[in-house]
C-alpha cells in the first residue's frame, strides 16, 4: 500500500493523481475464514484492523450489508469526550482518547482530531453541584475537567444567551478540554484501509441471512454472496442488532431507536468548542466547512427508519435557540437520521455470548461514534483471546440479568422511558 | 409527523401522543413463582421488530388514555389502533 506522505502526493501531482493505488480492494469471499466481523462500520472496521494489528488473526472477513461507513459512523454530530462519572465507562472512554489522539499517525489517515473541548453548560445551582462531583470523579480517573462559573463560560462562548431575565439561565459549566471532534468518514476509511492492507476481507453487498450453530457452536455464517465457513463471528451492528438477535434466537435488551441530527448553512467561524445545553438535551459544534452541526434527542419510538420527523426536530432546535440565539437566523442545511441500539441502561455490551464463538457488540445509544477506537480494540481483545479485557468487563451483556447495571446518565441511557 | 387515530378522540397529531413500548410484553403473573429469566425478559429483553409492531402510545394531550397501536417500524405506517383493554388480534 502506497503511504500517504508528502513525497507520495508531489510524487503523484506527476501522474494527475491518477496512479494512486485503491485505497481498498473488493474481494469475493473465501469459503473459511478464522473470524468474520459482521457490520461494516467504524466499530467493526477497527476491531478487523486491531484483530490483525494487535492480535496477528489477518485470516478475516468484514461483511457488510451496504456500503462501509454508510450507517452511524457516517450519521453522527461526530462528537468525542470521555467526561463519564462511573469508573468502567470513564476508564474505556479514557482508553479511546489515547487511541483517537494517537489515530491520524497510527493509521496513516488524517482524521482531523481536533481537541477543542467540550462544555456542558448548568442551569442551576443543583446542577453545578452535580457537575463538580462529576468533575472530581473524572479527576481521580486521571480525565481533565474544569468547573466554570457563569463569567468563565461567558469569555468561552459569549454567543450564548447570557441575559437575565431567561428561562434557562448559565450558571456555569463543566469542561473536558481534551474532549472534541474528528472527521466522522476519515475515521471509517482510514480504518478500512489499515485494515485491508494487512489482509483483512472487506466485503460490501453482502446481507447476513442466517448462522450455522450446532452444539451451541458457531460453524459458519449464511449470506448473499455464499455460505461462510468460521469457528469466531463478532456481531458489530449498532442499529440492526434485533433483527440479527432474531436469527440466533436471541433477545437482546436493545430497543433500536431513531436519531436525529441537522447542519446549518455554513457561517464563519463563531464557535470554537462542543457545547450542550443542561436544560433539555441539546448539543452543538461548528463544523470545519463553517456548518453549525446540531443534534438532540431521540424521535422516541422504535423505528429502522433512517429519517425522523418534524416534532423532535423542532424541539430540538427550541433547545438551540434558547441557549444561542443566534441560531434562529441561520437556514437549516440538512437534517438527517440514523437507528440507534438503545441499551436498557444506556450504556453498551462488549461481551461474549451463550453461544461459543459468537461475541457482541452493541447497545451504543448514541455514544458509540466517541468509542470506535476503544470498543475496537477491547472487542478485537475479546474476540481473540475468548475473554473480555478489563475495560469492557462492564459492559457485560447479563448484568441486566444479575442487577449490576451501569445506570451512567449520560443521556440516552432511557429509551421510551423519558 | 405520525397522525395516530385515538380509538376514543379520533385522528390527532403525534404531538398529543407519548409513547409507551412494546405492547406485547405480559407482566409475569401475580403469586406465581417466577423465575430470573422470566423478568428478565419482562423488563428488558425486546424484540423490536422490523415490520409491524404493536406498541402503547397514551393520548397524553388528549383524552390521556393509553391505547393500543399497530405501526410498521420501517415506514412508519400506521395500521391499526386499539382501547388498551382490547386484546390485539
Amino acid at each position: 500500500m502506497q503511504k500517504y506522505s508528502i513525497f507520495n502526493l508531489i510524487k503523484n501531482a506527476f501522474s494527475n493523481h491518477e496512479k494512486w493505488d485503491l485505497a481498498w480492494k473488493d474481494p469475493t469471499p473465501k469459503s473459511e475464514y478464522d473470524v468474520v466481523i459482521i457490520g461494516g462500520g467504524g466499530h467493526g472496521l477497527a476491531t478487523a484492523y486491531y484483530l490483525a494489528k494487535e492480535h496477528n488473526i489477518t485470516n478475516v472477513a468484514i461483511i457488510e450489508k451496504g456500503w462501509i461507513g454508510g450507517g452511524n459512523v457516517g450519521r453522527n454530530t461526530t462528537i468525542i469526550r470521555s467526561n463519564y462519572m462511573h469508573d468502567d465507562n470513564a476508564l474505556f472512554s479514557e482508553f479511546g482518547m489515547d487511541l483517537w489522539r494517537k489515530m491520524s499517525q497510527d493509521l496513516n489517515y488524517n482524521v482531523m482530531f481536533s481537541p477543542r473541548g467540550i462544555i456542558n453548560l448548568a442551569h442551576s445551582d443543583a446542577q453545578m453541584n452535580v457537575y463538580a462531583r462529576r468533575g472530581n470523579s473524572m479527576r481521580l480517573n486521571g480525565i481533565d475537567a474544569e468547573l466554570l462559573n457563569r463569567e468563565q463560560v461567558r469569555e468561552i462562548i459569549p454567543m450564548a444567551d447570557f441575559s437575565e431575565n431567561v428561562r434557562f439561565p448559565i450558571f456555569g459549566g463543566l469542561m473536558q478540554p481534551s474532549a472534541g471532534t474528528a472527521r466522522h468518514d476519515a475515521v471509517a476509511w482510514g480504518y478500512a484501509r489499515q485494515a485491508d492492507s494487512l489482509g483483512v476481507d472487506i466485503i460490501q453487498n453482502c446481507e447476513v441471512t442466517g448462522f450455522d450453530v450446532s452444539g451451541g457452536k458457531i460453524k459458519g455464517v449464511r449470506t448473499s454472496r455464499g455460505d461462510i465457513k468460521v469457528k469466531k463471528i463478532g456481531l458489530c451492528v449498532a442499529g440492526s442488532t434485533n433483527i440479527l438477535a432474531e436469527k440466533l434466537n436471541m433477545t437482546v435488551p436493545i430497543e433500536t431507536h431513531l436519531l436525529q441530527a441537522c447542519v446549518s448553512e455554513p457561517v464563519k467561524p463563531v464557535l470554537d468548542r462542543v457545547v450542550t445545553f443542561g436544560a433539555g438535551h441539546f448539543y452543538i459544534s461548528q463544523s470545519d466547512k463553517g456548518e453549525m452541526v446540531m443534534g438532540g434527542d431521540l424521535d422516541g419510538y422504535n423505528s429502522y427508519a433512517q429519517r425522523g420527523n418534524l416534532p423532535t426536530l423542532q424541539h430540538v432546535l427550541t433547545e438551540g435557540i434558547a441557549m444561542m440565539p443566534f441560531l434562529s437566523k441561520l437556514k437549516m442545511l440538512r437534517t438527517w437520521g440514523g437507528i440507534m441500539d438503545m441499551s436498557m441502561d444506556g450504556s453498551p455490551i462488549i461481551d461474549k455470548t451463550h453461544i461459543e464463538g459468537l461475541y457482541l457488540n452493541c447497545g451504543w445509544c448514541y455514544g458509540g461514534f466517541k468509542a470506535t477506537p476503544a470498543s475496537g480494540w477491547t472487542f478485537a481483545h475479546t474476540i481473540a483471546q475468548d475473554r473480555v479485557h478489563e475495560l469492557n468487563a462492564g459492559y457485560s451483556l447479563n448484568r441486566f440479568n444479575k442487577g449490576h447495571l451501569l445506570d451512567e446518565k449520560g443521556l440516552g441511557t432511557k429509551t421510551w422511558i423519558s | 409527523m405520525l397522525h395516530i387515530k385515538c380509538p376514543h378522540c379520533g385522528m390527532r397529531s403525534q404531538n398529543e401522543f407519548s409513547y409507551g413500548g412494546d405492547a406485547t410484553i405480559k407482566r409475569p403473573e401475580l403469586g406465581k413463582e417466577v423465575s430470573d429469566q422470566e423478568w428478565d425478559d419482562f423488563v428488558y429483553n425486546r424484540k423490536s421488530l422490523r415490520g409491524k409492531h404493536w406498541e402503547l402510545w397514551q393520548h397524553l394531550s388528549g383524552c390521556r388514555q393509553w391505547i393500543k397501536v399497530e405501526r410498521d417500524t420501517a415506514t412508519h405506517e400506521i395500521f391499526k389502533t386499539l382501547k388498551a383493554n382490547q386484546e390485539i388480534s
